[in-house]
């Protein structure tokens, strides 16, 4: 007997699964970062984010009697994200917390992968953020400066110690918004306070570039919501008259949560528009949102609850900027 | 090279060097010959012959059955066995008419003979043609005659040889293109008799050097035809891709070609129409591709039109092992056969034997709404709303959002990363969709 089926009868190698592991591996570099700048502890936590979340999701498909989804590993991805948006200080079981939030409330209580209205790593952290803001404050300090003489002792005392640093520094972001300047070179390279994936700059461009070497993703929504944040921030500046330097713009896009909101966050699938125009109208409005959050707002940083915002708009994004069909293009419809 | 395409489209692996190396054989069976009448786009053939009646090669069995229609002529010679519902590629029965060949393939006198097209008016050709029961080749089986008719006042700019050929595996236009180089330029010609102010262009894709060379060396003296080369790009051949590259001009499903000022034909069409008007040949062959890895020795055929499947096949050098799948035609666009007792029709174009059938390796997942749908489509759809639209049965929303502008190339399923089966849902819903006008416009 053959099978019948109509057409198309060839499929591309691609699978949601392939392109999970390729978020995946893109996100590496980052996290792997905050494991060397924070220690073992953020080891710990990434582990914690991404077992929580697989199994979550395992078992609310199991209990539920529902297809089992969990090897297409977009479970494991959202830990990894929610990990990168946590500080390496935060308690163990706030990682446990967050991943039940965000597999069962934010993704599987809305229907599970390509149903969920907001990121659910994001929506998680947000969550997190306001129910415990001590806990999931600036948190541990750097282990050193990238070239400090201290640096490789600090290092060492850390990756053997799972203990939290008890002592907290002022992340760049609000080094920033309190007028003072910060050290480009340090923040671009990571090693200041933070959340675990978000502090190295250099390490999410290696990631980004994979993902648009892989063709994951395209560089209109990261690319734009970047240029709109810095262009929005500067003529917020000009407006309240507060002095706008280089290092203050250049700081913007360097520390917080700005890079890997803009290239791991920003671009998930689920959550941004598909039609073309509808990514560029809700990367403008990242941009002006984090822009709003980052200059008026009382906390330095934006990005989070700028993507979730903006995550809720998406559906009127696209209904709005359906594109012309073919042959329809220069014409009335 | 000023390569010339349009946007979007996908690059499947193209499994043509299976078969581009295999000079066309000619083929006579010696079995039974079945036509069904509704070989063509338009009302079914109109039998001319009854069961017992002799019949020669050439001979009209079935005549239109309507201006849109096309006869239908006998590539053997034998008797008529019956009149009767019989199994088609689609899978689906339709009246045919069944010919007992002898093998002798005796033909009709004057098939086969010289004629000076020069001599030849315009309206003389398209009756040549309309008698010769010639369709397009390229699938859709439009009778030519209807495509190259007219509107008062109305003349093409720009004939388009659609020597693309953008389905994977297929070969046989290849073939045509450097065996039968001025035969295919031949009937251009026979073409531009009709249209004496339109310029022919040869639209074929990057990935055919040895047919470029041909044709570049061969049209540089003929002012009126030229050679413009495309990427080779899936679906560089669908009409509105083509005239798109071709003349920068875009139409869309409310549209013809003749509204962007072109008529787009297929090559076998062309080397269809040289024969019915250079030597009165009636469309009674078909040039084949009998391929895929599933095959045991991949070739090209020309096949008298009426010929089993399962003929072919032996003919071809059969199977190797047992494929998952047999298609009739390309990968992207053929269609799926139950039975290889079905017989040949005018617009076949390929045995494509798979091994291993992809489709039946993935079930489709959730959409992760990851896009590449809309990058791939060639007519700037939005294929998660169709689907939506479509698998909610709401025909309206379907509408709304250009549904109805869906080529069905193809290209969304092919490159989804959720294995959903898009086109499957498009075609339905367009069906629905043309089936709800139908009945409207019956009412008025």
């Amino acid at each position: 007997m053959v099978n019948i089926s109509t057409s198309p009868h060839i499929r591309s190698g691609l699978s949601t699964a392939t392109v999970m592991q390729d978020v995946a591996i893109a996100l590496m570099p980052a996290l792997l970062m905050g494991v060397f700048v924070f220690g073992l502890r953020a080891l710990l936590v990434i582990l914690l984010c991404a077992v929580c979340c697989t199994l979550t999701e395992y078992l609310y498909r199991r209990l539920m009697k529902l297809p089992q989804t969990v090897s297409d590993g977009s479970a494991l991805v959202t830990g990894l994200i929610l990990a990168m948006n946590l500080p390496a200080s935060v308690p163990l079981w706030i990682p446990v917390f967050g991943a039940v939030i965000a597999i069962l409330v934010v993704k599987q209580l809305f229907g599970g992968l390509g149903q969920n209205i907001m990121n659910p790593a994001l929506a998680a952290r947000c969550f997190l953020l306001i129910s415990f803001p001590a806990l999931m404050g600036a948190g541990m300090p750097a282990v050193g400066n990238l070239l400090g003489p201290d640096a490789l002792a600090a290092f060492g005392q850390r990756m053997t110690t799972l203990a939290v640093d008890a002592t907290t520094g002022a992340t760049p972001l609000q080094m920033l918004k309190d007028g003072q300047s910060v050290d480009l070179l340090q923040a671009f390279f990571g090693f200041h306070s933070g959340c675990i994936g978000e502090t190295s700059t250099v390490a999410i461009l290696v990631g980004a570039a994979y993902m648009l070497l892989r063709g994951v993703i395209s560089p209109r929504i990261p690319g734009i919501y970047l240029a709109a944040t810095v262009a929005f921030v500067a003529l917020f500046r000009a407006v309240t008259g507060e002095p706008l330097t280089g290092n203050y713009l250049l700081g913007q896009l360097c520390t917080g949560g700005l890079m890997a909101g803009a290239v791991f966050m920003a671009t998930d699938y689920v959550t941004s528009p598909i039609t073309p125009w509808g990514q560029v109208i809700y990367a403008l409005l990242l941009g002006l949102l984090t822009a709003l959050f980052r200059v008026f707002g009382s906390s330095a940083e934006g990005v989070s609850y700028a993507i979730i915002i903006g995550n809720t708009l998406v559906p009127l994004m696209e209904k709005v900027t359906i594109p012309r069909a073919f042959g329809k293009r220069g014409v009335a419809r | 090279m000023n390569l010339r395409t349009f946007k979007h489209g996908i690059h499947p692996a193209d499994g043509k060097a299976l078969s581009a190396n295999e000079a066309i054989r000619d083929f006579r069976p010696t079995g039974e010959m079945v036509y069904p009448l509704n070989q063509h786009i338009g009302a079914p053939a109109q039998p001319v012959v009854a069961v017992g009646d002799p019949v020669l090669v050439g001979q009209t069995l079935a005549q239109p059955g309507g201006f849109v229609s096309a006869a239908i002529c006998s590539a053997a010679s034998g008797t008529v066995k019956a009149i009767e519902l019989r199994r088609t590629v689609s899978g689906k029965e339709a009246l045919s008419i069944v010919i007992e060949n002898d093998g002798q393939y005796t033909p009709m006198p004057g098939v086969g003979e010289r004629r000076d097209y020069t001599a030849l008016s315009g309206q003389q050709i398209l009756d040549i043609i309309r008698d010769a029961g010639i369709v397009g080749q390229g699938g859709a089986g439009f009778p030519t005659h209807v495509k190259l008719t007219m509107k008062e006042g109305v003349q093409p700019e720009t004939i388009i040889l659609n020597a693309a050929e953008c389905e994977p595996y297929l070969t046989s236009d290849y073939r045509l293109l450097i065996e039968k180089t001025d035969r295919v330029l031949e009937g251009l010609q026979v073409v531009l008799q009709i249209f004496p102010q339109a310029q022919a262009v040869i639209g074929i894709e990057a990935n055919k050097p040895e047919a470029i060379r041909l044709l570049t060396e061969k049209t540089a003296a003929l002012p009126h035809i030229s050679v413009q080369v495309l990427k080779t790009k899936y679906p560089q051949g669908g009409e509105r891709m083509l005239i798109h590259a071709v003349t920068g001009r875009d139409i869309h499903s409310g549209k013809l070609p003749i509204d962007a000022g072109c008529v787009v034909l297929n090559v076998s069409t062309v080397m269809s129409i040289r024969a019915a008007v250079c030597r009165g040949i009636p469309q009674i062959a078909a040039i084949m591709t009998v391929t895929g890895e599933g095959a045991a020795s991949p070739c090209n055929v020309s096949v008298p039109v009426g010929t089993s499947h399962r003929e072919l096949l032996a003919f071809a050098g059969g199977l190797k092992g047992e494929p998952e799948k047999l298609i009739s035609g390309g990968p992207l666009m053929g269609v799926a056969m139950v039975s290889l007792d079905v017989p040949v029709l005018k617009t076949s174009s390929a045995i494509l034997a798979m091994p291993e059938d992809e489709v039946a390796r993935w079930e489709p997942t959730a959409c992760i709404r990851c896009g590449r749908c809309l990058r791939a489509c060639p007519e700037f759809l939005v294929p998660p709303m169709m689907a939506h639209a479509a698998d909610n049965g709401d025909l309206g929303a379907f509408e709304k959002v250009n549904g109805m502008e869906c080529i069905e190339c193809g290209c969304c399923t092919y490159v989804c990363p959720a294995k959903r089966r898009l086109t499957q849902s498009f075609r339905t819903a367009k069906t629905a969709v043309n089936a709800k006008r139908r009945a409207a416009a019956a009412k008025k």
